[in-house]
């Protein structure tokens, strides 16, 4: 898919807001710096343990802003409807976007909804675009050697979540997905953290594409260690049921926070008294080489790369 | 988690990487025999942990990379027949036939299925009995007793629109076959977990008598991998050869018999064609007679053209444990997860599809 | 993973809170909490805890240098 961005639409819309390629795109206007950013989900099934399509589609939207340092402000979103979608399911999706707009603090501005045949979409498709006003400069490229690397919490809930409900797989868990607006956890480390490099929420392709992805920005390496990496049993068994790995599969509520190495413990604590961080934790570290490379330093004491995300692991999960 | 976290534990395992350590003075080659060890070993980064005077090698232990390429395009060909549903493991489905993997074929509108157990194929085939299911029946001894379960099922309710593509292949003889190569040297076995739970320690037997070959069972954690080594290199330094089970709160020595005589109600051994192994006697398994008619080859006839394999393409040796990966001139190049040229970088349990999805980094 | 009910040959095993449908057709007397090894929808063997026990007891005595003999054939 990555390969479709870079040699259809990169070349087709090039302008440099586009082309970082980040989570949103920022840009001045009259003196204020705006983050805008599109997104759309087709996650089956549409409603899963822990929420659904509306509630991911607004949370999905607001972390994007979120992770580029932008307070979310306005969202707009359009809907595809499959013919015969029972009403009743469409007002608890309708439903569940209010409740995680109040909580996220925005507002839902402008929508459009379009009815196909039969088949011609599953159920129901969202797609969302969102406004954000930039609080602070987050960017890969402040990135040190040395800094620290955090993630706010258990991995892999949302894709297991979403996985256990699907026929065929035989495996059921209490796995709820972790869906949910990161604004307030971000506000508070902007507050508190002077030496906050930048932020990235690990959706699609899970913890290790993310973090890929922050090192090839910044060409640097990022080196974790796989005994710090908080993720639940039910999840690791699921994901070993599955022959996956966990580090891959799908997160709607977490972030990863660069932050130097003197401010590691003040970021932490303040992630850990907020409710959406309780299990932060420590993964890692910033070091030189090999540039633009993840690395994992294995339980017992071995180092190996860990590739982005290739292929159709995990299909239709956000 | 139970009986689980117990062998995972980092710092036992460098205090046995020290007595390993020890132990190892001169050149030696391992060779695991079991995909799941294959990505075990790479996902918690043993080899580099190891002495460099060991080792480690992959032998045919992935059952979709030891199918060879004509029966892929065969099976493939059936696919392409009308009224036909083929239900395969999801590893099968991306693996290139000569023309194209079943994966394209979908894409031109053969009916592929993809099932997680022989008896969702079954299933298929009671809701579509106007149509014909044909199920890619691949595997070792660990999965074959399920299979042969779910043939007798469908006998029983006689089924006639089932079908199994019969790959099913043992594992024993393939030890013994890969010895005889002039370009495979190896000095002792990790035996497979899954496959011993089935078989026991008798069958390996010959090949530490007979071979000289000494040969550990091992599980799939890492301290169990760990011993296994340190085992092996104990025989080694006293010059023995023989069975020995690390694996012993899984594997008894007589195996489960209820398991393999489900496999032999069915089934009876015949000589297979294996990639990178060739016809090796007794080492395949076909329908006994009272089960023919089960058998996809003798219900449709296809005419598969002569194979064609990418002509660089290493997978022949690296399966029986002469090449590595990085010994091919493809690997992480022309052939990646994303654009596979051969079976061990599709297989999820494949050795290229190992090295590459975990490459190891300088521990400096 | 460990046996948390069983009817039959339809058995449910579950490991970490996570829960598979198994079939226990291969080996006989699964009862609830036993430890069992699953591959591809069959539960294949009974784990023998006793013997779990002792090979992590040799395993510590192998990181410890204690020379073990050999672990006994079988």
């Amino acid at each position: 898919m990555h390969e479709l961005i870079k040699l259809v639409f990169l070349p087709a819309f090039a302008n440099e807001m586009l082309s970082p390629l980040s989570d949103s795109a920022i840009g001045n206007f009259d003196g204020y710096k705006i983050a805008i950013t599109t997104d759309a989900f087709v996650v089956s099934p549409i409603e899963f343990p822990g929420g659904d399509i509306g509630k991911l589609s607004v949370c999905g939207t607001v972390n994007d802003l979120s992770v580029a340092g932008a307070r979310p402000i306005w969202l707009c979103a359009s809907f595809i409807v499959e013919e015969g979608l029972p009403i009743e399911t469409l007002e608890r999706i309708a439903n569940s976007m209010r409740h995680a707009a109040i909580e996220a603090g925005v507002s839902i501005v402008a929508g459009d909804t379009k009815v196909v045949g039969k088949g011609a979409c599953d159920k129901l498709f969202i797609v969302t675009s969102g406004v954000g006003v930039v609080q602070a400069d987050l960017n890969a490229k402040h990135i040190r050697e040395g800094d620290v690397v955090i993630v706010n919490g258990y991995v892999g809930d949302h894709g297991i979540a979403v996985m256990s409900k699907r026929e065929g797989l035989g495996f059921e868990t209490e796995v709820e997905s972790d869906c949910a607006p990161l604004w307030s956890l971000v506000e508070s480390l902007l507050y508190g953290c002077k030496t906050l490099r930048c932020l990235k929420d690990p959706t699609r392709g899970g913890l290790a594409t993310a973090l890929h992805e922050l090192a090839e920005a910044a060409s640097v390496c990022i080196e974790i260690d796989e005994d710090a990496i908080p993720i639940r049993p039910s999840v690791l068994t699921a994901c070993e049921l599955l022959g996956i790995d966990p580090l891959y599969v799908a997160n709607e509520g977490k972030l990863v926070a660069i932050v130097s190495r003197d401010e590691a413990e003040v970021a932490l604590s303040i992630m850990r008294s907020h409710p959406l961080g309780k299990h932060a934790s420590i993964i890692g570290r910033v070091i030189a080489e090999p540039k633009g490379q993840l690395v994992i330093r294995t339980t017992i004491g071995s180092r190996r790369l860990v590739e982005p995300f290739s292929g159709e692991q995990l299909p239709r999960i956000c | 988690m139970r009986w689980v976290s117990e062998f995972r534990d980092g710092s036992i395992a460098k205090l046995i990487l020290e007595r390993i350590n020890e132990l190892a003075e001169h050149e030696c080659t391992l060779m695991e025999v079991c995909g799941t060890h294959t990505m075990a070993i790479a996902r918690f980064g043993i080899r580099q942990v190891l002495p460099k005077s060991i080792r480690l090698v992959s032998g045919p232990g992935c059952p979709v990379c030891v199918t060879t390429q004509s029966d892929i395009d065969r099976f493939i060909s059936i696919g392409q027949i009308d009224g036909v549903v083929l239900a395969t493991f999801g590893d099968m489905v991306k693996v290139p036939g000569s023309k194209i993997s079943l994966r394209d074929a979908r894409a031109h509108g053969i009916d592929v299925r993809v099932v997680y157990s022989p008896f969702e194929a079954v299933e298929l085939a009671r809701q579509m009995p106007n149509r014909k299911v044909v199920f890619v029946s691949i595997g070792f001894e660990t999965t074959t007793p399920g299979i042969a379960l779910a043939i007798m099922q469908a006998e029983k309710e006689r089924l006639r629109n089932f079908f199994i593509y019969p790959a099913n292949k043992l594992v024993p003889p393939a030890m013994k076959a890969l010895l005889s190569f002039d370009d495979v040297c190896v000095d002792g076995f990790i035996c497979p977990g899954h496959v011993s739970t089935i078989i026991g320690t008798r069958p390996y037997e010959p090949i530490a008598t007979d071979y000289g070959k000494p040969c550990v069972i091992a599980g799939f954690e890492p301290l169990d991998i760990l011993q296994a080594v340190f085992m092996l290199l104990m025989q080694i330094r006293y010059g023995q050869a023989k069975v020995e089970n690390q694996y012993r709160r899984v594997v008894r020595p007589e195996g489960n018999e209820a398991a393999r005589k489900a496999i032999y109600e069915v089934f009876e051994p015949n000589s297979v064609e294996w990639r990178g192994l060739g016809l090796i006697e007794c080492s395949g398994l076909k329908l006994r007679s009272k089960y023919e008619h089960f058998d996809a080859l003798l219900n449709f006839d296809v005419q598969v053209p002569p194979t064609s394999e990418h002509p660089e393409c290493q997978c022949g040796r690296i399966l029986r444990g002469a090449a590595v990966p990085t010994d091919c001139p493809l690997f992480a190049s022309a052939c990646t997860p994303e654009h596979p040229i051969g079976p061990c970088m599709v297989s999820s349990e494949g050795a290229c599809a190992a090295y590459f999805r975990y490459r190891e980094v300088s521990l400096s | 993973m460990k046996v948390i009910n069983i009817e039959g040959v339809e058995a449910e095993v579950e490991q970490g809170g996570t829960r598979l449908r198994v079939r226990a057709d291969f080996v006989e007397d699964v009862n609830v909490g036993d430890y069992v090894l699953v591959h591809a929808g069959f539960v294949i063997q009974k784990l023998d805890e006793n013997e779990a026990l002792e090979t992590l007891r040799l395993l510590e005595m192998l990181g410890m240098g204690v020379q073990s003999t050999p672990v006994a054939e079988g």
